[in-house]
């Protein structure tokens, strides 16, 4: 704003006259020109996508909102012709709990919001202290006392009876935290110059990543009964994590492997020429470095970790997909898919699309370079 | 040299506890390490022989010659109840190829035309490619298939009230219903066409570049192939008596009779597949396209190549170096991920795999095979990958 005014007080440019520029040039005419409108192809190409948005979106938004039936019966959602929002809302606490004791439901919902509340506790970088892994600890043993119960007058309940929203967040958040460190330590073998270690876990990584997840579900589901010993069973909740945690720790264990490649020798023969044991370089000097690094590509496992869950559907435990299914299968509500889906969809976009948000601020943040 | 003896004599090195010795420390870690995963492996393989004696599960591969007993929905190969297990498994991995082969080639396309769609000077198109990618990446696959396959069998009209959105094709609940070429030797006689055009082609490319090499002059490799891949099939059509016939599916009774109907289950799985998978497949080709300075387009230009061969010889080269790792690995996810296709019935190898483990309790055998055989999709990318890179590893000083 400074320059023009001191070309006008200038007597060499007072003559001039100061043109502003064509109003077809700035502002949100401009814009268009500039993004839509800047060529034949391109004023084409906008056109043609205006008019397909015109076709789908207002009628999609019509079924959607407009005509949409939110809280009726069945039966008048048959007689609508818009979205029938009633397969959620009146069926909503089977979906998000299964069949955990109705009355009993405020546990879980007491566990959710409990790691929700961690959750967005641990976002901010300034409380990442030995105080927050505390309360991880204690968060998810409370959350583990909430759901069992049998303790503190708390009624006991099944993990047979687990299901919903719960379970999918429990066999994701466990999953992941438990597959992290095993996942770190195979990639450290992997770099390992011991070669039994090395080839056990190249062998264990590429085995695992080379079969689809499903593949170790029913290995968890109908094969893993037979390894124990006669009398002992695990319950499936148990094993079915296990099989999530064996396969996520594979694929961090390759992207951690990423970073240590990524860090320069001399760092590994500064740590050395220090003194520094195997243990003291990679806890002080290499681990620290490496890890950072991989932040992005971490979460993007931890998203697929995520969405993964739902696949238990096909061990038939009863997570949020599941219990949706159920609903879907009972007669009054059979044929409203579509909009249970929908939510469904909406509810993993929530939990996915705020991870990657957050991956990629902690990106910006952790940056160190100028 | 005995000053140094004097300093560092044999006998002290031996008096030396093993524990402060790297190397020995190192032997005695991987005794134990390996001596930890044998007692485990010892004790789990124990346990299941037990356990399988106590059930009275036979173990071995023998129940493959036996009776499958179940029919399939689809085949690509001639199949019934009464062939083996074996011929059934074969169907099924037979089945998960097919998905998977269409599955990426639809893949490719769709998701180079969202890259470029992602990276595009029009704000309206690229915002709409970016909310695309985000949208799909962010839902799970499974969750997909389940919602294309309840829009094909719940929203989608049955057979008499189909959708024609164009003549010859219907979509309905019994699946999508395209017309169908009849039979002809032409077909054939095309197809070997097609593929010694291939072989010609590389062979010109071949001798194309040994000349420009030695002469410095070029040759139209591209036109030329290009003439070639195309015109010796409809040569071939053409002198087969060019055949048209076609059978367009025709409603009867409840039914579609002629033409080609891709069921339900296996167009789900494959629009399921296909737009999740797409949606990768357009960041790695954005990267790719990213990857490839600004300056090299234009030192290409400066040269006085035209624009086809900066795209040809400068571009394309540096941005599939980039591209075509992960794009590998996208294919392999894809075809791991075409597994899911059990939740929806689609007969893939899985599912048959599972209904053979349910029908003769082989759960061992069955697993197993499972895993093989998506071992060998792997193992086989893998080794392409690692071909395909040192191929294209930038030759360094």
């Amino acid at each position: 704003m400074n320059r023009p005014t001191n070309i006008q007080d200038s007597p060499v440019s007072n003559s001039a006259e100061i043109l502003k520029p064509p109003v077809t040039a700035v502002g949100p005419i401009g814009w268009l020109r500039k993004n839509l409108f800047n060529n034949a192809l391109n004023s084409l190409l906008t056109l043609l996508t205006l008019a397909f948005l015109w076709k789908t979106v207002p009628p999609l938004l019509r079924w959607a909102f407009a005509d949409a039936l939110w809280t009726t019966p069945s039966a008048l959602c048959r007689q609508n012709d818009g979205a029938c929002w009633s397969v959620i809302s009146r069926n909503i606490r089977f979906i998000l709990f299964g069949f955990y004791p109705y009355d009993q439901q405020w546990r879980p919902t007491a566990a959710v919001i409990l790691l929700l509340g961690l959750i967005f506790f641990s976002r901010d970088r300034k409380y990442w202290t030995k105080g927050l892994a505390y309360a991880w600890i204690a968060g998810l043993t409370v959350m583990g006392t909430l759901m069992a119960g049998g303790v503190f007058g708390l009624t006991g309940v099944e993990s047979s009876l687990w299901g919903g929203l719960p379970l999918t967040l429990l066999l994701a958040v466990f999953g992941l935290t438990a597959a992290y460190p095993l996942g770190v330590l195979l990639a450290l073998g992997r770099q390992s110059r011991m070669p039994a270690v090395k080839v056990l876990c190249i062998v264990y990584i590429e085995l695992i990543r080379g079969v689809p997840l499903i593949s170790l579900l029913f290995m968890a589901s109908i094969i893993f009964p037979l390894f124990l010993p006669a009398g002992i069973t695990i319950n499936k909740i148990l094993r079915a994590q296990a099989a999530i945690i064996l396969f996520t720790a594979a694929y961090i264990a390759e992207v951690v492997r990423g970073g240590l490649q990524a860090i320069p020798r001399g760092q590994y023969e500064a740590a050395e020429s220090l003194g520094l044991n195997y243990y003291l370089t990679m806890r002080l000097v290499v681990l620290p470095q490496a890890l950072k690094i991989v932040i992005p590509p971490t979460v993007s496992i931890l998203i697929s970790a995520f969405k993964d869950t739902s696949l238990v559907v096909i061990i038939a435990l009863y997570d949020v997909l599941k219990t949706t299914q159920t609903v879907l299968s009972n007669p009054e509500w059979m044929g409203f898919s579509r909009e249970a889906y929908l939510f469904l969809a909406l509810l993993y976009f929530t939990g996915c699309f705020s991870m990657s948000h957050y991956s990629r601020r902690l990106e910006r943040q952790l940056s160190t370079e100028h | 040299m005995p000053p140094v003896q004097k300093l560092n004599p044999p006998s002290a090195q031996s008096a030396e506890p093993f524990w402060l010795d790297p190397r020995k420390r190192a032997v005695l870690f991987q005794a134990f390490v390996l001596g930890l995963v044998a007692l485990i492996a010892w004790y789990l393989v124990t346990n299941t022989v037990e356990n399988l004696h106590r059930q009275k599960i036979a173990t071995g591969f023998g129940f493959l010659q036996k009776e499958a007993a179940f029919e399939i929905g689809e085949s690509v190969i001639p199949y019934s109840a009464a062939d083996t297990y074996a011929r059934a498994l074969l169907v099924g991995a037979l089945n998960t190829v097919k998905v998977a082969f269409i599955g990426i080639v639809l893949t490719v396309i769709l998701g180079t035309f969202i890259g470029i769609a992602r990276l595009s000077g029009n704000w309206l198109i690229a915002r709409l490619a970016a909310v695309y990618i985000e949208v799909m990446q962010d839902i799970p696959v499974l969750l997909q298939l389940f919602f294309w396959y309840a829009l094909f069998y719940e929203t989608l009209p049955g057979p008499r009230n189909a959708l024609n959105p164009l003549t010859g094709v219907y979509v309905c609940n019994r699946g999508l219903i395209i017309p169908a070429v009849d039979p002809h030797p032409a077909w054939r006689i095309m197809a070997l066409a097609l593929a010694a055009a291939m072989v010609v082609a590389w062979v010109v490319r071949r001798w194309a570049r040994r000349r420009q090499d030695r002469t410095g002059q070029a040759f139209p490799v591209f036109r030329v192939s290009c003439a070639l891949i195309l015109g010796a099939p409809l040569l071939a059509w053409l002198a087969m008596g060019s055949p048209r016939a076609v059978t367009l599916p025709e409603l009867q009774g409840f039914n579609f009779v002629g033409g080609k109907t891709l069921s339900p289950e296996f167009m789900a799985v494959l629009l399921g597949l296909v737009l999740y998978t797409a949606a990768f497949v357009a960041e790695i080709v954005r990267a790719g396209i990213q990857a490839v300075g600004k300056g090299q387009r234009e030192a290409a230009m400066a040269l006085g190549l035209r624009p086809a061969q900066v795209l040809r010889l400068v571009i394309l080269p540096q941005a599939l170096r980039v591209i075509i790792p992960p794009l590998t690995s996208q294919m392999l996810n894809l075809t791991k991920n075409s597994s899911l296709a059990v939740a929806i019935g689609y007969p893939d190898f899985v599912s048959v795999a599972n209904t053979t483990i349910n029908q003769t309790g082989q759960s061992i055998e069955g697993v197993a095979l499972i895993m093989v055989v998506y071992l060998f999709f792997s193992l086989s990318t893998s080794a392409f990958m690692n071909w395909y890179n040192k191929k294209a590893k930038l030759v360094e000083r």
